[in-house]
């Protein structure tokens, strides 16, 4: 008896996400159409309730007439968890392996895309100061949830972030001591403006977005477990096209190029820390 | 009992979650048809010993998963500690850093809903020992969707409020001992 009743139900919700979807792209050209969709079902229904609406078809009407729903339903639809030197043996693979190679290059641009609110940006362009590559490198941090952009260019965070921050920094190999780039005050810490002289922030989406050319080095952390095959294999695609000859792509810790349709473009550079690197070309 | 031929089979765990589990996987078979998802409570910042430990023991595969793996027959897929495992709809399991879950990552309810999302009535659950709530709500959105909810027996358990949250949520359980899944479950898979 109750189980076609489900069924029913189930799907109608699976047409409304669709159709929410669709009405975010051909509105506002937000593409989440091939997000994966465990996680957009779990966000959307979160949003539903917490904004208080009835059904997900009603959000999708607000969303058509009222302008301010779309970067609330960013706030749903973008994870925004980041640290600092997340996974520290990332970054000691980058300071101990990538570093010694990128030396032997005049000039580098390095890519953050799904920068969130910066940690990972300013994760790098520390470690570059310590390796005294900062000089030599443009770094560009994208995103496309602009609340997150500012935050990311302001370079402010909570006080009681940065224990966790100094302390991945220290694992990572870290040179320095954190609290020489950062000013605190208030419960906050303000990174040096200076770590910002290199970094050209912009709005790039990996789903509708064109290639950015001739990267050295492309961090990309846990932004495509969000996506679905389909749209993964593009994102990829799009870093294979935007790395110079034998640049390097990292991704996140459970992240695999294993099942890309271009693993045969990469090779295995650190295979533990998920680095690798363009081949052919 | 079960209408629907179960397509898969997912597993909870918390406190006490090893030897509960120790208890299951070991027993089933190479020829198991079902794939097997299983998330137990871990610190975040440590590495996870509970494939490897288990790959050791047992005659099916263990993996712990990366991203975008497909799911496969007489595979164990382990979340990774500080993510949440998700079935995704394309034959595959997916992985995200959303915020815990009851002060969970990876969470069982999640793991739970989206299995119901994805396998309707054809999945069957299994809710372990445990010291909080996590699961209740999965396996009240597995039984809604017409799956089979399994809840170990508080007691027998080693920590009692994730199985007694369990059954608050579905009192129409199936109540076992760890050997009873076992069996259960051989008898499905
Ligand atoms: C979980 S955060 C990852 C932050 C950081 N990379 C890390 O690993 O700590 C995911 C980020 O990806 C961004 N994002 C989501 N979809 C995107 C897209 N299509 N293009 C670029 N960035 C995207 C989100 O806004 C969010 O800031």
């Amino acid at each position: 008896m109750d189980a076609p009743v489900i069924e029913t139900f189930e799907k109608v919700e699976d047409i409304e996400i669709r159709l929410l979807l669709e009405a975010l792209y051909l509105r506002y050209h937000y593409d989440f159409r091939n997000y994966a969709t465990g996680s957009i079902k779990r966000r959307l229904r979160q949003a539903r309730e917490q904004l208080g609406f009835a059904t997900i078809s009603a959000m999708q009407e607000r969303s058509l007439h009222d302008e301010t729903m779309l970067p609330r339903l960013l706030g749903y639809l973008t994870v925004q968890v980041s640290e600092m030197f997340r996974d520290p043996g990332y970054f000691r693979a980058i300071r101990e392996i990538v570093v010694p190679h990128l030396k032997t290059y005049p000039s580098l641009k390095i890519w953050i895309a799904g920068c969130s609110g910066g940690e990972e940006l300013y994760s790098l362009v520390i470690l570059f100061r310590e390796e005294g590559l900062e000089d030599r490198t443009i770094f560009y941090a994208t995103d496309i949830n602009q609340e997150a952009l500012q935050i990311a260019e302001a370079g402010v965070y909570d006080l009681d972030r940065i224990q966790l921050f100094t302390e991945n920094h220290r694992k990572s190999g870290g040179k320095s001591s954190l609290s020489d780039y950062y000013s605190a005050g208030y419960g906050r810490v303000s990174f040096d403006r200076t770590l910002r002289d290199r970094v050209v922030f912009s709005d790039h989406s990996l789903v509708t977005d064109a290639v950015f050319g001739e990267m050295n080095l492309i961090s990309c952390r846990n932004v495509m477990i969000y996506f679905d095959k389909a749209l993964q294999d593009r994102a990829v695609g799009l870093f294979r096209d935007s790395l110079a000859r034998k640049g390097f792509l990292g991704i996140g810790a459970k992240e695999s190029l294993r099942f890309s349709a271009h693993a045969d473009d990469f090779r295995e550079f650190v295979r533990q820390e998920k680095i690798y690197q363009r081949i052919g070309k | 009992m079960i209408s629907t031929d179960p397509k898969a089979v997912v597993i909870g765990a918390s406190a006490g979650a090893l030897e509960a589990l120790t208890s299951i996987l070991p027993t089933l078979s190479r020829d198991f048809r079902l794939p097997i998802m299983v998330v137990v409570h871990i610190p975040p910042d440590k590495r996870s010993v509970l494939a490897e430990l288990f790959r050791a023991k047992s005659s099916i595969e263990v993996i712990e998963v990366e991203d975008k793996e497909p799911i496969r027959p007489a595979t164990a897929y382990f979340a990774p500690p500080d993510y949440h495992l998700l079935v995704e709809d394309q034959g595959t399991l997916g992985l995200t850093n959303e915020e815990p879950v009851l002060f969970s990552r990876p969470s069982i309810d999640v793991l739970f809903e989206s299995a119901a999302d994805v396998y309707g009535a054809a999945v069957v659950a299994v809710l372990l020992t445990g010291a909080n709530q996590d699961g209740a709500r999965g396996a009240f959105a597995i039984a809604k969707a017409g799956g089979h909810v399994i809840i170990q027996n508080p007691q027998t358990a080693f920590a009692t409020a994730m199985p007694e949250a369990g059954l608050a949520l579905c009192p129409d359980a199936t109540v076992l001992s760890l050997d009873g899944i076992s069996e259960y479950l051989k008898r499905i898979g």
